[in-house]
């Protein structure tokens, strides 16, 4: 095995790592911050690719373009929001009933099930082929400045009173009612602003690739789901600032994808990836499910402290 | 101040599990009244709060709070008026946030929440003058997360939240039952301080006959959904836990004493 091909693959695993991370975050809004699993997200992952290179093909501005990628994404997060809120529906069906619903709706926006777009032709933000350059458009530095910009907003957001009654909504809907917050609300909005966040990521991801295709999205809350947990897992002890925690989420993402190259650099399909993917957030999911028990077990026999 | 009129509320209806939880319940508080509840179990005491502070809507019946029909309104909207604190000490606070930004939430109740901070620097230093008074040392530890508080430290907070921006009704739905003892005088003497200085309007739920008759200046007992005792002023302050009894089993029809109404 040639120790030097994973090296050249790192700029890469950075690029894309940062690219997914602005998703992970946004997948960390309603997993962790609204307590809700929101499965639209597959759909949105896509969404936002499509309208970003149709608009793009129109001769749009890029930044007009970014921003309706951003505004579809949120369009697809108050569906699955207002099925939930007004219609009663369990928020995870009503993610899977958006998310099958936004199948259709992406074959619809790109009029085939994939979309090139060539640097060559279009202005575009970021790009794979670049990403070895040392310049001011390098794909790296470009997603980074994107990172971060998105981490000082958030931050900034989940300090005003609206932020705080979003925090408040996840932590304790009861409580939050009694305080006069209209829960309903803002469970649309985090989940607006969630899937706004993954559209956005996914307009970056369809520049970076050169394409967006339909099925881009599949898979996406899982990939979202393990950046989340990587980063807590390994980072929780030492990160409590709010902002350092999303930042954990990048690094979560960033090492996502340093384990994915390593695994192809093994000899393993890139098909593989999402079985592996699955493997790896159940067992971080059934960690702590197994670490209470122990515990619990132990406390029991009258082994651990009291509570 | 709440004005109750012939409030009907079913659970179930139509199902073998049917439950009339309340069945033609009026019940009119002045300003200032302190109204202690006491009711066996399924007497309809937490229904009653739960359809006063909009968690449920009622079938029938209208409900005003400081003249302002609030009968349809949304659980959010009418806390404004209403100051809650629950039995389940996990409830009225978020674990997962700091003290401060509890007490910010609180704040902000009724008002409308826009994009400025959540919480300011001069709210912090308020906030520490408040927590003084319950005396459990919270005033040092402004920015600890809820959830490493006791039961007891955080049913005190809820207390200071529910009467932080002073509620037109303050409910406590047997706040105290799920304290040991000394931690659950603890927290009902800050209450009857509370409601003292802000002269609250209060309904307080209790299993404890001793504290529903030491405290508040109305009694009231439900039985099947309805009010069936109430008493006041000098005859409240006569009551003794006995006759209470006895009017507990006359209206119940029932002669064994209920040993959890006068122990817990």
């Amino acid at each position: 095995m040639d120790i030097l091909a994973l090296v050249n693959m790192l700029p890469g695993v950075a690029a894309q790592g940062l690219i997914w991370s602005v998703m992970a975050i946004g997948v960390y809004i309603t997993y962790k911050i609204l307590d809700v699993a929101d499965l639209t997200v597959d759909g949105t992952m896509c969404t936002g690719g499509a309208v970003f290179i149709m608009l793009s093909m129109a001769k749009c501005n890029l930044w007009v373009a970014l921003a309706c990628a951003f505004l579809a994404g949120m369009l697809a997060g108050l569906v699955t929001g207002l099925l939930h809120t007004a219609c009663g529906i369990p928020a995870i069906l009503a993610g899977i009933l958006t998310q099958l619903a936004l199948y259709s709706v992406n074959l619809r926006i790109m009029g085939q099930s994939n979309r090139p777009i060539s640097v060559d032709k279009y202005p575009l933000l970021v790009s794979a082929r670049y990403v070895r350059e040392p310049s001011i458009t390098n794909p790296i530095l470009v997603c980074l400045v994107f990172v971060l910009v998105t981490i000082g907003v958030l931050y900034w957001f989940f300090g005003t009173e609206q932020g705080c009654a979003l925090r408040a909504t996840g932590a304790n809907r009861n409580m939050a009612r009694a305080q006069g917050i209209n829960t309903n609300f803002t469970t649309v909005l985090g989940l607006m602003l969630s899937n706004g966040l993954v559209a956005l990521s996914a307009a970056l991801l369809a520049q970076y690739q050169g394409f967006a295709d339909v099925n881009s999205g599949r898979g996406a809350i899982v990939i979202g789901l393990a950046a989340v947990i990587i980063g807590e897992v390994l980072f929780s002890k030492v990160f409590h600032n709010f902002a350092l925690k999303l930042l954990a989420v990048v690094f979560g993402s960033l090492i996502y994808y340093l384990v994915y190259q390593v695994v192809i650099w093994l000899g393993l399909k890139s098909d593989d990836m999402k079985l592996i993917t699955a493997l790896i957030v159940a067992l971080f999911l059934a960690l702590p499910y197994w670490k209470n028990r122990w515990f619990a077990r132990k406390a029991k026999r009258g082994i651990g402290s009291h509570a | 101040m709440l004005e109750l009129k012939n409030i009907y509320k079913t659970f179930n209806a139509g199902t073998v599990n049917e439950k009339k939880a309340l069945n033609g319940l009026s019940l009119s508080l002045k300003e200032g009244d302190f109204v202690t509840v006491i009711g066996g179990n399924g007497a309809g005491k937490s229904t009653m709060m739960n359809v006063i502070s909009g968690a449920y809507l009622v079938d029938e019946g209208s409900i005003s709070i400081g003249g302002v029909d609030v009968t349809r309104l949304p659980e959010h909207k009418r806390a404004q008026y209403i100051g809650r604190v629950f039995q389940d000490p996990m409830m009225g606070t978020a674990a997962t946030m700091q003290i401060e930004e509890n007490l910010a939430l609180a704040l902000r109740r009724g008002s409308r929440r826009g994009l400025k901070p959540g919480i300011t620097k001069a709210e912090r230093e308020q906030y520490k003058e408040l927590l003084k008074i319950l005396d459990l040392g919270l005033e040092e530890r402004l920015t600890s997360k809820v959830g490493l508080l006791s039961g007891g430290q955080r049913q005190a907070l809820t207390l200071l939240m529910a009467t932080l921006k002073q509620p037109k009704l303050l409910l406590l739905d047997e706040h105290t039952a799920a304290l040991d003892p000394k931690t659950a005088a603890k927290v009902l003497n800050a209450t009857e301080q509370i409601i003292q200085r802000d002269h609250l309007t209060t309904l307080m739920i209790t299993h404890n006959m001793r504290d529903a008759i030491a405290h508040g200046n109305r009694l009231i007992m439900l039985y099947d959904g309805r009010v069936v005792v109430d008493v006041e002023g000098e005859e409240k302050r006569r009551l003794t836990v006995e006759q209470l009894l006895a009017k507990f089993n006359q209206v119940s029809g029932s002669s064994e004493a209920d040993d959890k109404l006068l122990l817990s």
